[in-house]
């Protein structure tokens, strides 16, 4: 089959991730609000369920996904709205630096626990 | 038996006027005037420099859409008994287009994000001698997408196209698009795809669903939207 070169070729993925991060956050606030409440009382029960190792995993996967989800959000914004290529582009740039900076941030709080 | 019918109608006229203005005029009407546009017509009669678009009277051609009390439709299909009378009609022209004079609109943008998508069949192979076939089933998934009469009702009441009408191509023209991606007969399915595959040409739609709210001919831009995503997805994984 021919291909014609057009179109910029990452539309449908942004779009893709997205309802998968989506799901995956919404299934770990499930998981959270299930494990949360059994989880022995107090202080050290959290702290017991938030350092267990697949909680942890799960964490790390949950930020993950709601920085990326977050991004292709942010952007979307940007790109409805704000028509200046060099604005655009450092919109962008802070936007993704905040979201990196945010995601490493939530992880060592996470997983210091 | 006549009664009187209020209007509160945008007038613009460039070569005249410094600013837009709404102006006020009332007119009498029989009981045969069954549609706003019959009524528009008197409107006319009473002060001929109102300016609007119409033609088959019958929603078939898609010249006369207009903004009707804050939601685009067609005049000759909008009977005149459902509009409130307890104030009058606001008639403005279809929102996000540039306005050549009063109700009427310049359609360019539009009909060039239409044309974006090749509205026409592609098919290279020689034509049969009489007509290219389709099966009475493949012919049934072009119901409710053919039928488009490109008012751009729908396109004009998107924010997503309010914001990008250059890039973004719009319920209508997405809704023609999958027209020809859902042909069977097209042989141009894979190009058409990769041409929508873009943030902005496709995936400016949020689903807001305005389109569908007010498309005069009941059409689904939505679902032909969310189709035409689900063929990505298919045919990339
Ligand atoms: S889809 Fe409906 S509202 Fe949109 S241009 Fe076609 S007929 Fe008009
Ligand atoms: S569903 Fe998509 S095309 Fe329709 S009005 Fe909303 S953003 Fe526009
Ligand atoms: S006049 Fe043709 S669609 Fe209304």
């Amino acid at each position: 089959m021919n291909r014609i070169v057009v179109g910029a070729h990452y539309g449908l993925k942004d779009w893709l991730v997205q309802r998968v991060t989506a799901v995956v956050m919404a299934l770990y606030t499930l998981l959270m609000i299930v494990a949360v409440p059994t989880a022995a009382g107090g202080y050290d029960g959290w702290r017991a369920l938030m350092s267990h190792g697949l909680i942890r995993f799960a964490s790390f996967v949950f930020i993950v996904c709601l920085c990326y989800h977050a991004w292709v959000g942010v952007r979307d914004i940007w790109m409805d709205y704000v028509k200046p290529t060099a604005v655009r582009l450092i919109l962008h740039a802070l936007t993704l630096l905040a979201l990196v900076g945010y995601a490493g941030w939530a992880t060592q709080i996470i997983w210091r626990l | 038996m006549t009664r009187n019918i209020q209007f509160k109608i945008y007038r613009y006229d460039p070569d005249k006027d410094a600013k837009p203005y709404m102006q006020d005029i009332s007119v009498e009407i029989d009981a045969t005037d069954r549609k706003l546009l019959d009524v528009m017509v008197k409107l006319k009669a009473k002060d001929d420099s109102i300016a609007f678009r119409r033609s088959c009277r019958e929603g078939v051609c898609g010249s006369d859409a207009l903004n009707i009390n804050g939601k685009n439709g067609l005049a000759c299909l909008t009977a005149i008994d459902d509009l409130p009378t307890d104030k009058p009609i606001v008639l403005r022209p279809l929102p996000g287009l540039p306005v050549i004079r009063d109700l009427i609109v310049d359609m360019t943008q539009f009909f060039k994000q239409y044309h974006s998508i090749k509205p026409y069949l592609i098919n290279n192979d020689p034509p049969p001698e009489r007509e290219r076939l389709q099966s009475p089933e493949d012919r049934e998934e072009l119901n409710g997408l053919y039928e488009c009469i490109l008012c751009a009702c729908c396109s004009t009441s998107c924010p997503s196209f309010w914001w990008n009408p250059d890039k973004f191509v719009g319920p209508a023209g997405l809704l023609a698009a999958y027209r020809f991606i859902a042909d069977t007969r097209d042989q141009a399915t894979s190009e058409r795809l990769d041409d929508l595959d873009d943030p902005y040409r496709l995936f400016r739609c949020h689903t807001i669903m305005n389109c569908v709210d007010v498309c005069p001919k009941g059409l689904n831009p939505t679902k032909a939207i969310g189709k035409i995503k689900d063929m990505m997805v298919k045919r990339a994984i």
